[in-house]
């Protein structure tokens, strides 16, 4: 290791560069390779066609989330292709030695739920899969991002893919965040202001009091969106608090390994004169809940502002209008108060169990709105257990709810679990693209607190309205 | 999968000025269903080519016949998103070589140059002429020169050149791909993971 100062960023990539390429990438080695069944078949049939193999199987992990129902899970998967894609990553798995958490398997889950869940995801690790959120495993000090299914096969069959460095941001948020603000609307509000590409060609390491205070879970929420300002990934520098999240966890390292792992661990964080190539700093005291109006997330205010004309915006006029027209909405008016037709709370990005505390927070003690159409889908059994062990199912019930199996469900709507044409949904997922949720569907992104608002009321509402003072 | 090696792509251009064009909008992901890699043209962009009793919208640039080729030239920030490489096969599929923007999303390039498709990043000033140049007629040409790194239209003569670095370039131009690299190293792959902690 040099004794140049070097970022966070720097120390885990350098550590995982197997050649340099003169004016090329870099040939990368990966330490954890995720899969899932909608983007590895055609890497599994490339590698036949190659006569190749898979290198290390033990690197790789397999759990079946993107195009699985979340209802009746003990049944036949009824559309045939989905059922064949289920089956193609079964068969995959098993043919190359692969640990597989199908359907039915009690650690099956959303990928970016169950790799840290299980402790597969560590600190200083490299973690790839083909999936754009899987930058949600930097909250642990890995370098994580998504790979398209070329690199899947590479990685397959040779542990390596090749990238060139990212250049490095850093993003300072300090201060006390205010009441009913959670990571969900912390990393909205930045993606507002950097815009959906304000971080593309980059590397983010997330900074500063509000990170360093925030859960695994929260810390998750934030790294699982720096896709979306472009950023190939985000990392945060691991803590007594990541550290106390994986010990003991199933795939954690155990008696003296642990000790050797937590010494290298705790020399994982960006020295003091390390540079970046682009800083941002924000106060904390400035974030209020946020949404988004548009039909991509640095289209995000908070909750009581008016949507922003386009100017002010700082995107191209007419593709501003396209947006906006999309949406039903205009320029200069109030979000709250919208009417609201499907709220769904999971997925990768506030799928796990503090997401479903937060929303059963605001549930207690009301009802759900009797037009609004609720999808609640942990991000793993493992969270669907603990929302039993915790009360939270009787609370959910109580108000008028039910209660899913696992998966990416609405989120990207490969499913049956698709928001009609028209209607408007507030989503705690991760992308309000047009038609994510189903051709024609409105997606507000919003936290699980604001999802659960409007849930209850039926429209967009702020929830420090909801919240009693004592709570804050 | 291998690709047709590429050089010089002399082409008409199918012009796109929208912003933000992500690879849901590319080919959504209900069309992901499959675990071959065929027929994923007849898909691409969907939801704006198609209404949904599956006829044409008229509107649609694609849906258009005045506007053909195999290069595409879309707004800022495209391919942003997922990263489904399906989208960089419905391009292909469809039959695009070549996709010009002001600016790319990472994964998605990333996606194109290993499925064999160039991505070209320009100026804005550019990118507009390209649209005003097609604008003007759509039978306008543009030519994309890879071992010279220039794009150039044809009809006013205006050329930009462009980045890639020297290890793709050689692959797209000789069809060649990062798995052979690999598969080649793997002796240095393997005593490299002989010292990983993990």
């Amino acid at each position: 290791m040099s004794s140049k100062p070097a970022t966070l960023f720097d120390k885990v990539w350098d550590s995982h560069v197997v050649r340099k390429i003169e004016d090329g990438p870099d040939v990368f080695f990966i330490d954890r390779h995720f899969i899932h069944e909608v983007t590895s078949p055609v890497a599994f049939l490339g590698l036949e066609q190659r006569g190749l193999t898979v290198m290390f199987p033990g690197k790789t992990f397999a759990t079946a989330d993107h195009n699985t129902p979340t209802i009746n899970q003990h049944l036949p998967v009824q559309d045939p292709l989905s059922a064949n894609q289920l089956k193609a990553l079964e068969t995959n798995s098993g043919k190359y030695g692969i640990s597989h958490w199908g359907l039915g398997n009690p650690k099956n889950g959303i990928v970016h739920v169950v790799g840290p869940e299980n402790g597969i995801t560590q600190p200083g690790m490299t973690v790839v899969c083909g999936d754009s959120h899987t930058s949600t495993h930097g909250a642990f000090g890995a370098i994580a991002f998504g790979i398209g299914t070329s690199e899947v096969e590479m990685v397959l069959s040779s542990q390596c893919i090749m990238q060139p460095k990212p250049k490095k941001m850093r993003i300072s948020v300090n201060g006390r965040l205010g009441k009913a603000v959670t990571p969900k609307d912390v990393v909205l509000y930045i993606i507002s202001k950097l815009t959906a590409a304000g971080a593309t060609g980059y590397f983010v390491e997330y900074a500063g009091d509000v990170f360093e205070q925030m859960s695994m879970e929260g810390r998750m929420t934030v790294c699982n969106m720096s896709i979306e300002m472009g950023a190939r990934g985000g990392i945060i520098a691991p803590d007594e608090t990541t550290f106390a999240y994986i010990k003991g966890k199933d795939k954690a390292p155990k008696g003296e390994a642990w000790d050797t792992a937590l010494a290298y661990w705790k020399t994982l964080k960006t020295d003091d004169d390390a540079s970046f190539d682009r800083e941002y700093h924000f106060d904390a005291s400035d974030i209020e809940p946020m949404i988004t109006f548009g039909t991509n997330p640095g289209m995000g205010m908070g909750i009581s502002n008016r949507i922003p004309v386009s100017e002010e915006a700082g995107s191209g006029k007419s593709s501003y209008e396209k947006s906006l027209d999309y949406m039903g909405f205009r320029e200069e008016e109030s979000m709250l108060g919208k009417k609201v037709d499907y709220v769904f709370i999971g997925s990768c990005t506030n799928g796990r169990i503090e997401d479903f505390r937060a929303f059963a927070s605001i549930i207690k003690g009301r009802k759900k709105a009797d037009h609004v159409t609720a999808w609640i889908v942990p991000g793993s059994h493992v969270v669907e257990q603990q929302i039993k062990e915790e009360g939270i199912l009787d609370l959910l019930l109580d108000a008028g709810f039910q209660l899913r199996q696992p998966g990416c469900s609405a989120c990207l709507a490969m499913n049956d679990d698709k928001i009609p044409a028209g209607k408007y949904a507030v989503s705690t997922s991760n992308r309000n693209f047009e038609g994510r949720q189903g051709p024609g569907a409105r997606t507000m992104l919003a936290s699980p607190l604001v999802a659960a608002a409007a849930a209850v009321t039926g429209v967009v509402t702020d929830p420090r309205e909801l919240i009693a003072e004592e709570k804050v | 999968m291998a690709y047709d090696k590429f050089t010089v792509l002399k082409s008409t251009a199918v012009p796109m000025p929208i912003e933000n064009v992500d690879t849901d909008q590319i080919i959504p992901a209900r069309f992901l269903k499959a675990t071959e890699r065929k027929g994923f043209g007849d898909n691409l962009f969907r939801d704006w080519r198609y209404n949904n009793d599956n006829t044409p919208k008229k509107d649609f640039v694609l849906n258009n016949p005045l506007y053909t080729g195999k290069i595409l030239v879309g707004g800022k920030n495209f391919g942003s998103g997922s990263s489904r490489e399906h989208a960089a096969w419905a391009i292909y599929d469809y039959g695009f070589r070549c996709v010009v923007s002001s600016f790319f999303a990472d994964i998605f390039k990333n996606n194109s140059i290993n499925v064999g498709i160039l991505p070209v990043q320009v100026s804005e000033i550019f990118l507009d002429k390209i649209f005003t140049a097609i604008e003007a007629n759509p039978k306008n040409e543009i030519e994309i020169n890879l071992p010279e790194q220039t794009i150039t239209i044809l009809s006013t003569g205006e050329s930009e050149s462009f980045d890639i670095n020297g290890y793709k370039k050689n692959n797209l131009m000789n069809g060649y791909d990062d798995i052979d690299y690999l598969q080649a190293m793997k002796a240095d792959i393997r005593s490299f993971a002989a010292t990983s902690l993990y």
